[in-house]
């Protein structure tokens, strides 16, 4: 993948509404046939970028390359990408088939080859009997489906998604995601989605950007960014993480010595330098619940119950350490039983192995 | 006896008025107030008596006469050709004004709005007025084409709220889907935004054709010696005598009004229900 040419090079582009700053000087590339996810918060600036993307916003300063070619001024029906909206925007007042044949006729396709191009791409998205319903006569799944054949049937190079599983319930959204993963694998389109919803990120992306106030914080392949995020907005956007904070008191060896309220001087690996208040964090789920004090050669700290939520897979475990921190700890339910082993107001020792500490430095 | 009120009552849920008999009351006291002088119009125009208030028989002997009275003839193909015209131009200049005050900023636009949307609100007779002298200010002599521009400048701004509702429910998402897909803004315009409009379109044509159909002040003073519309022929046919003539011919007028009314609403009805969204 190093060598290739990006297909799409945005390059510091800034866009500014008024005296906001949307997007704020963001470099990205994305590679040819890469599934890339633009994941952050309300208001980070991701729809903002993808609209720049297709033309319906003009940047403030930078450059977006497309294919090679300077965007610029190109407005958008002359821009080689193609979108799917949050609102699917599929025109009411067409049938199906009209719809998924607009693009090609306000191009001047001829007649005789829009019939086949159209019916491919229904047969794409599973609605090849679709063809001469109405959209109000459809799901809105199945609307969603009719959006993206519209967009697909143009063979865009880059095919945009605007939040495209927001609207449908937790089930199709689901089924929807595989279905997104295996469209993108058939047709071989390099995809550009933006969603809010991490586990959509994680669960579909080769790569993703996170941004936070229009900043992009990190871009890595999904298990990275879980599992060596750079920051702690990063850690803490993408799933949950037990915080503490932490003093940097010197170097040895590959590890890095900080002091930790509790918990003394303790030794976690990491790479690269650090100084001065850092943050260190462990996921809930590498952690482990105790009665007794652990042995040596794992971090721990003792706490008391405070909740069990019970969410039948498993249970998280809300611990009130000594030091005033409150810690999660993720218990798999993974034998069958009705009654939580533990119970609010027992004390515990909360433990991980240094080796999944995250050092934050930022 | 308590209790049985009581049961009655815990019978009617809170927001069943049509269970209530003062309901019904107001209900009935209303439509009298409000049908009964129409009723009595169009009873009396099958009246056989030449007396408009006293029945003596059912005929259709006064929309025999409204029928071959030539002046009637003359004065309804008037107002067809008033109506007409003015409300192909005001429904055209109406929705331009309607989807601009939709779509765009521009300094001043609130008050441009305001002034647009005056001839709503103010007196008819005010704007009569100030259209004669406009008219002879300016040195045009008054005739059927002057009560037709005044037909445009009253109704365009009833076409652009019309046209401005229609739009408040616009996914402008649709426009930019679009030009996404490779159209241009002109066929954007044609083939989607266009065909969203049609029903308010339609509505707000309807609306112009009736209100200019219906118009008496604005026309009296508007239009020249000798050319009248349906409602000012009626008018001048009162003041020489009460004739059932004259509710025959009212009565044509209602028939008309109601019908396209009616058109309208079923039109509106079949889109709202036929576009889901």
């Amino acid at each position: 993948m190093t060598d290739a040419k990006p297909i799409i090079s945005i390059r510091n582009v800034t866009k500014n509404f008024g005296r906001v700053t949307a997007v704020d000087n963001v470099s990205i590339d994305v590679m040819p046939g890469e599934f890339f996810a633009l994941l952050g918060p309300s208001g980070c600036g991701k729809t903002t970028l993808l609209r720049m993307l297709a033309g319906f916003e003009t940047t403030s300063g930078g450059e977006i390359e497309i294919d090679g070619q300077a965007m610029l001024g190109v407005p958008p029906n002359k821009r080689p990408v193609n979108m799917v909206f949050q609102s699917y925007a599929v025109f009411p007042h067409m049938t199906v088939f009209d719809n998924v044949a607009y693009g090609l006729k306000v191009t001047g396709v001829p007649k005789a080859e829009i019939t086949g191009q159209v019916e491919e791409a229904l047969s794409l998205v599973h609605l090849e009997d679709y063809g001469r319903r109405k959209p109000d006569q459809l799901s809105g799944g199945q609307r969603q489906r009719v959006a993206l054949a519209r967009a697909l049937v143009k063979k865009p190079k880059v095919l945009l998604l605007d939040e495209p599983l927001s609207a449908l319930d937790a089930k199709l959204r689901e089924a929807m995601r595989l279905e997104l993963v295996r469209l993108q694998h058939s047709v071989g389109i390099t995809f550009v989605i933006v969603t809010h919803d991490q586990d959509e990120a994680l669960s579909m992306a080769d790569r993703a950007a996170v941004m936070d106030r229009g900043v992009v914080r990190q871009i890595a392949p999904p298990g990275e960014l879980y599992e060596h995020p750079n920051s702690l907005f990063v850690a803490d956007f993408i799933g949950k993480v037990n915080m503490l904070e932490a003093k940097v008191a010197g170097q040895s060896g590959g590890d890095l010595v900080v002091e930790v309220e509790g918990m003394g001087r303790i030794a976690v690996p990491h790479e690269g330098a650090a100084a001065g208040n850092i943050s260190i964090a462990v996921r809930p789920e590498k952690t482990l619940l105790s009665a007794d004090k652990p042995g040596e050669g794992v971090l721990a700290l003792k706490g008391k119950i405070s909740d069990v939520a019970y969410y039948g897979n498993e249970s998280h475990i809300l611990l009130d350490t000594e030091t005033g921190v409150q810690f999660t700890s993720t218990v798999q339910n993974d034998a069958r039983r009705t009654e939580s082993s533990v119970a609010i107001g027992d004390d515990l020792w909360i433990s991980w192995a240094p080796g999944n500490t995250l050092v934050l430095a930022e | 006896m308590t209790n049985k009120v009581a049961r009655r009552r815990r019978d009617v849920n809170p927001l069943e008025y049509l269970k209530r008999p003062w309901m019904w009351l107001t209900l009935f006291v209303c439509f009298v107030f409000l049908y009964f002088p129409i009723v009595t119009l169009v009873a009396f125009s099958f009246n056989s008596y030449k007396r408009a208030f006293v029945w003596k028989g059912f005929s259709l002997q006064w929309y025999e006469k409204a029928l071959n009275n030539q002046s009637l003839h003359e004065a309804f193909l008037n107002s067809m050709h008033v109506a007409g015209v003015s409300t192909v131009v005001s429904t055209a200049l109406g929705a331009m004004l309607g989807l601009a005050l939709y779509r765009y900023w521009f300094p001043w636009k609130g008050t441009y709005e305001g002034i647009a949307h005056l001839p709503i609100v103010i007196p008819e007779i005010c704007m009569a007025v100030a259209m004669v002298v406009f008219f002879w200010s300016v040195g045009i002599e008054l005739s059927l084409t002057t009560v037709i521009v005044s037909h445009i400048a009253f109704t365009i701004p009833f076409v652009a709220v019309v046209i401005r509702a229609r739009m408040a429910g616009f996914d402008t998402s649709l426009e930019e889907a679009s030009r996404d897909l490779g159209a241009s803004e002109w066929q954007t315009f044609w083939h989607v935004t266009f065909p969203y409009m049609i029903p308010g379109l339609v509505a707000g044509a309807l609306m112009a054709f009736v209100l200019s159909l219906d118009d008496f002040v604005i026309t009296f003073f508007t239009a020249g010696v000798g050319d009248n519309t349906f409602p000012v022929k009626i008018y001048s046919m009162l003041r020489f005598s009460v004739t059932p003539e004259v509710n025959a011919a009212s009565t044509v007028l209602i028939v008309i009004t109601l019908s396209l009314t009616l058109v309208a609403m079923i039109m509106q009805s079949r889109w709202t229900k036929g576009r889901g969204q």
